[in-house]
Parts: C-alpha cells; sequence; structure tokens
C-alpha cells in the first residue's frame, strides 16, 4: 500500500492548559475523499486546525506528501498545497469576491480555465464579482471559501462542516460541487456531521470521540452496517436529522 | 449590501452647521486650519491604527516617531539655510521635501529596530505591549536629550510658507495650505497601496483575519514588519510637518499628540485607514471651531467628540470585521 498523502499519528493538542487531542491516528489516502466525523465537541475542528499549524502538536507527528510538518508554520505548510476551508469560512467581508479568490492564488492571478471551472461549479460567483463578499448569503459565502480552496491546483483540501446552517437546497448544490472534486480525483478531508452527505460522498471514514480516532475504514462498511452506526454515530444523528 | 453612507456625512455636517456661527471669512480660515491639523494627526496616526488591526499590538511609543521627525526638521532645516531663506517658492518646498524625507526615513529605521528588538517579544500580551512600549518611550525621550539637548529648539521655517495670505477676505496661512496638499497626496498613495496592490491587498485581510491569510501561504510577520515601519515612517513625516509647523521643538512634542491620536483612530473604528483620516479631519476641525466658538470647552471637545461617535457607533465611524 503506497504512503497515505497525509498521516497522522498519536497527535496530542493542548489548548492552553486544556488537553484536546488525546493521540489521534488518521490516514488519508492520495485521490481519495475522507470523511471525519464525531459528535460536537470530539475534537474535529481541532485535529484540522492541528493540521494546519494552527495549534500546535504536543506529541505525535504529521506527515504529509513524505515531509514531516509536525513542528511547521501554517504559512509553510498551506505551501506544500494544503487549502483549509474553515468552520467560520474565513471569508474576508471587506475584500470583494474577487479579491478573496485572487488571495488564493499564488502568483496573484488566474488561470482562465479554472476559473472557468469555478464559475461554472458557483455561477453566482460570476454575478457578484465585484461585490463586497460581507454582502453574501451564508451558502454563497460557504461557496466563495470552497473556490479558493479549488481556483488553483492543492494536493489536499481540508473543509470543516461546510454544510452547517445552510439550506437543503444549498447543501444540494455543494454536494454536487464535491462530486465534481472528487471526478478530479482532487484528495479532500472532510468534517461533515450530515450524514447524508458524508454517506453519498465519503471513500474512506474516521470518527472522532472525545479527541480520539475511535473507528476507521470504508464509508460503505459503515453505510452498510447500522449496528455500528448506532453505536458510532447515535448521538450525532439524532441531533443532526 | 447597501453601502453605509452615514459615517462619510459626519465632516461635511459639522463643517455646515458650523458656518452659520461665523462670518463666512472666519469659516474658510477655521476650516482650511483643522483640514491641515487633521492632515497632520492622520499622518501621524495612520500607521498606528494598521498596526493595532493587523496584530492587535498597542505601540504607546508611538509619539517618540513624532518627536524623532520634529528634531529631524530642526537638523535638517538647519543645515539647509541657504535653501530655507532664499527667495523662491521652489527652494523653500524643496528644502521642507528633503526634511519630510529624512524624517520618513530616520523613523522608519527607528521603527524597524523598535518591531525587532521589542515588540516582536511581546505579541501575545496586551500588558507586556503597554508596559515595554511605555519604557520605550522614556528611553527615546532621553536618547533625543542626548542627541538635541534639553532646550526647546527653534525650526526654520522657510520664507515662503511663513505668514498668511487672504482669500476672498480670508486669512489662509500658507503653510496650511502645504500641509494639506501633503496629506492629501499621501492619503491617496496610502488608499491606493491598500486597494490596489496584493500587498495592501493582504493587509486588509490580514486586519480582519490574520489566521485566514496564513492558511492561504502568507507570512503575516513580513507584512506586520513591512506595516510597522511604514507607520513608523508617516509618524516620523507627521512629526516633520507639526514640528515645521510649532516652530518650537520639545523633547515631548510627540508624547502631547499620542492621547489626540488614540482618540483618532479610536473614532476612526481601529484598523481602518478611511476612518483614521475621516477622524482626523473630524478632530481637526472640531478642535478649530470650538477653539473659536467656546475656547473654554477646546480641552474637552476632543473627548466629548470620541464619547459621542462611541455612543452612537460603538467600535467607531468605519469599524473592521473582526474574526
Ligand atoms: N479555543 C479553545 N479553548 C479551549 N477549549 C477549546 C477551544 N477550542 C475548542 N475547545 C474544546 O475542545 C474540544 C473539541 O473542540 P472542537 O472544536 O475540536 O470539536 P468539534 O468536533 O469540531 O465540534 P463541533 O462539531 O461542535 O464543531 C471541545 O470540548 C471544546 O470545548
Ligand atoms: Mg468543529
Amino acid at each position: 500500500m503506497p504512503e497515505p498523502l497525509l498521516s497522522l499519528e498519536g497527535v496530542h493538542t493542548h489548548i492552553g492548559r486544556y488537553h484536546i487531542l488525546h493521540g489521534v491516528d488518521l490516514v488519508v489516502p492520495e485521490g481519495e475523499l475522507t470523511v471525519l466525523l464525531g459528535r460536537n465537541g470530539a475534537g474535529k475542528t481541532t485535529t484540522l486546525r492541528t493540521i494546519m499549524g494552527l495549534w500546535r502538536a504536543s506529541a505525535g507527528t504529521i506527515r504529509f506528501a513524505g515531509q514531516d510538518i509536525t513542528a511547521a508554520v501554517t504559512p509553510d505548510i498551506a505551501r506544500l498545497g494544503i487549502a483549509y476551508v474553515p468552520e467560520a469560512m474565513g471569508i474576508f467581508t471587506g475584500l470583494t469576491v474577487r479579491e478573496n479568490l485572487v488571495l488564493a492564488t499564488t502568483a496573484g492571478r488566474f488561470d482562465a480555465a479554472r476559473l472557468d471551472a469555478v464559475f461554472a461549479l458557483f455561477p453566482v460567483l460570476k454575478t457578484k464579482w465585484h461585490d463586497a463578499a460581507g454582502g453574501l448569503s451564508g451558502g454563497q459565502k460557504q461557496m466563495l471559501a470552497i473556490s479558493r480552496a479549488i481556483v488553483e491546483a492543492r494536493r489536499l483540501i481540508v473543509v470543516d462542516e461546510p454544510t452547517k446552517g445552510l439550506a437543503p437546497a444549498v447543501i444540494e448544490h455543494l454536494i454536487g460541487g464535491f462530486r465534481m472534486l472528487k471526478e478530479s480525483r482532487t484528495t479532500i478531508l472532510l468534517v461533515e456531521q450530515n450524514f447524508h452527505m458524508a454517506r453519498s460522498l465519503g471513500d474512506g471514514v474516521a470518527v472522532m470521540d472525545d479527541g480520539r480516532v475511535v473507528h476507521a475504514g470504508r464509508m460503505a462498511d459503515l453505510a452498510a452496517d447500522e449496528a455500528l452506526q448506532s453505536r458510532l454515530l447515535g448521538l450525532s444523528l439524532a441531533s443532526h436529522q | 449590501m447597501k453601502r453605509d453612507i452615514a459615517p462619510w456625512l459626519v465632516v461635511p455636517i459639522v463643517a455646515l452647521v458650523t458656518l452659520p456661527l461665523m462670518s463666512f471669512p472666519t469659516w474658510v480660515t477655521l476650516t482650511v486650519a483643522g483640514a491641515a491639523m487633521g492632515m497632520m494627526i492622520f499622518l501621524m496616526a495612520s500607521g498606528l491604527t494598521l498596526v493595532f488591526g493587523l496584530m492587535d499590538v498597542m505601540n504607546f511609543a508611538h509619539g517618540a516617531f513624532i518627536t524623532l521627525g520634529a528634531f529631524i526638521a530642526v537638523s535638517v532645516l538647519g543645515r539647509l539655510a541657504g535653501w530655507t531663506g532664499a527667495d523662491s517658492i521652489g527652494l523653500n518646498l524643496l528644502a521642507l521635501m528633503v526634511a519630510v524625507l529624512a524624517g520618513a526615513i530616520a523613523a522608519g529605521a527607528v521603527g524597524a529596530v523598535f518591531e525587532r528588538v521589542i515588540v516582536r517579544r511581546v505579541y501575545h500580551s496586551h500588558l507586556q505591549q503597554i508596559l515595554i512600549t511605555m519604557g520605550g518611550l522614556i528611553v527615546a525621550a532621553q536618547l533625543v536629550i542626548v542627541v538635541w539637548g534639553a532646550q526647546p529648539l527653534q525650526v526654520p521655517k522657510p520664507v515662503a510658507l511663513r505668514g498668511s495670505f487672504l482669500l476672498g477676505g480670508a486669512a489662509i496661512e500658507s503653510y496650511r495650505l502645504a500641509a494639506v496638499g501633503l496629506g492629501v497626496v499621501l492619503y491617496a498613495v496610502i488608499h491606493t497601496v491598500l486597494n490596489r496592490t496584493r500587498i495592501g491587498l493582504l493587509v486588509r485581510a490580514g486586519v480582519e483575519n490574520r489566521e485566514m491569510v496564513e492558511a492561504l501561504g502568507f507570512r503575516i510577520q513580513l507584512l506586520f514588519v513591512g506595516v510597522f515601519v511604514a507607520g513608523a515612517a508617516l509618524a516620523g513625516v507627521g512629526g516633520v510637518m507639526w514640528g515645521v509647523y510649532q516652530e518650537i521643538v520639545t523633547a515631548s512634542i510627540g508624547d502631547e499628540m499620542t492621547v489626540l491620536i488614540f482618540i483618532v483612530i479610536i473614532i476612526g473604528g481601529l484598523g481602518s485607514i478611511t476612518g483614521c483620516f475621516q477622524a482626523a479631519v473630524l478632530v481637526g476641525l472640531t478642535t478649530n471651531y470650538v477653539g473659536y466658538l467656546t475656547p473654554k470647552l477646546a480641552l474637552g471637545s476632543n473627548i466629548a467628540l470620541m464619547v459621542l461617535v462611541l455612543l452612537w457607533r460603538p467600535r467607531g465611524l468605519f469599524p473592521v470585521a473582526k474574526q
């Protein structure tokens, strides 16, 4: 088996005095969409932030594309080819849609073909091109946040709960977007509590609880095993359907 | 999103409501004086608001860059006596420009050292920032005394910029006009850099959400050093202009402006250059109008202005969205 694109081994993270991650093991294989599930407060966001260097791991190893990035700083991690879409989306509201996107390009120029692909996925961004991003709706902001991650080729896209607070129609639209990304074999690590979305998109799945990964496997197996689902996800399913 | 125009109306409204309270020539004189003062305050304050917006750093030593600029003006203009005394507007203005440039370079260089040696160590603690930058201010004032002595020094104002001329019955000081000109030009430059260049875009983005700028692959630290140095240089320019305007320079000239500068960046909205500019002009105008209409209230008028603005808009005229 080839080395996974991203791997975490025994990762611990402290935030201030609090010990949040207690030895997270996680692999994200190249070319797959891996879903990270888990109830509220399980440590999903903390895991993503630790990968990005926004929190520092106090123990354990994080490897990306054959490199140890455990102690690397956020800009360097990003430059290795990881795009991060945070839970709060991280849209610069005072900047226009165009300005938000241009900051996601390394040279400050758009690749016309990729930009067209982004517009094909989310046409509304084209009509709002010169509008302040602060005026977009929640769903449009999420589309912009995801577009920022794909406006240039990246090796890995890390997305934290993109459907949170969005209307069902918008969620369907986003699912369509992720499907197109999957077809282009983009590697994705997706935190998602919406099991409908998780099941329809995930190749691999990892379930977190209390700062650890308590289950890892194929999404198809989890989707077929209702007993396992209710054991692992009972709580989060009950609260999200 | 509809554009919020209310904060843009404050300066015009203040200027218009005072018009009936005095003769037109007086109003013109005071308005030019207020605008000139506002421009100089803007130069002195602009760096501070960006430094705070970008890194949450409180730099109470910012006034030291102003003081340094003022003393550089003394030294440079003193050496250029041939130009400042010449009967040529060109040479007079050139002398002032040389002083402005020297003030910018000196304050920028000192700012770079100050950032490296002191500010960088206290990014994460406001209390440490306050204590150590206050300490830096005291040290700076002593260093100024070591170099320039403890006596107040006279600044030789270029002859063409002394005195005033009449414009439709209103007396206008030439130097104030020069200050307004320089202020407008520098504001346009800052505005263009912030809105039309990639670096400026990153600064604006960083003021809103520093983490996201880093997650996009940019080193906010480098950006911050650049902003800090540019802000120090602008304060140096402001110090040169203010020193020449005052004509007498003391080691406390920067400290005396510090409170006013903090009032301006709070009224404008911390981190906003547009806000800083509008608030500086507003403070300059009200200081002059109130000083003429009710001199007894002049001292408190800026504080009162700040309270009024904050009651209306708790985060200033042009609040910056922070995440
Ligand atoms: N800045 C912080 N300071 C202290 N504790 C924190 C901080 N951020 C998160 N935590 C704690 O860490 C734990 C994990 O939080 P995290 O945000 O990673 O969970 P999550 O799985 O993303 O949850 P959610 O589904 O609600 O987004 C929670 O108990 C949370 O209270
Ligand atoms: Mg979370």
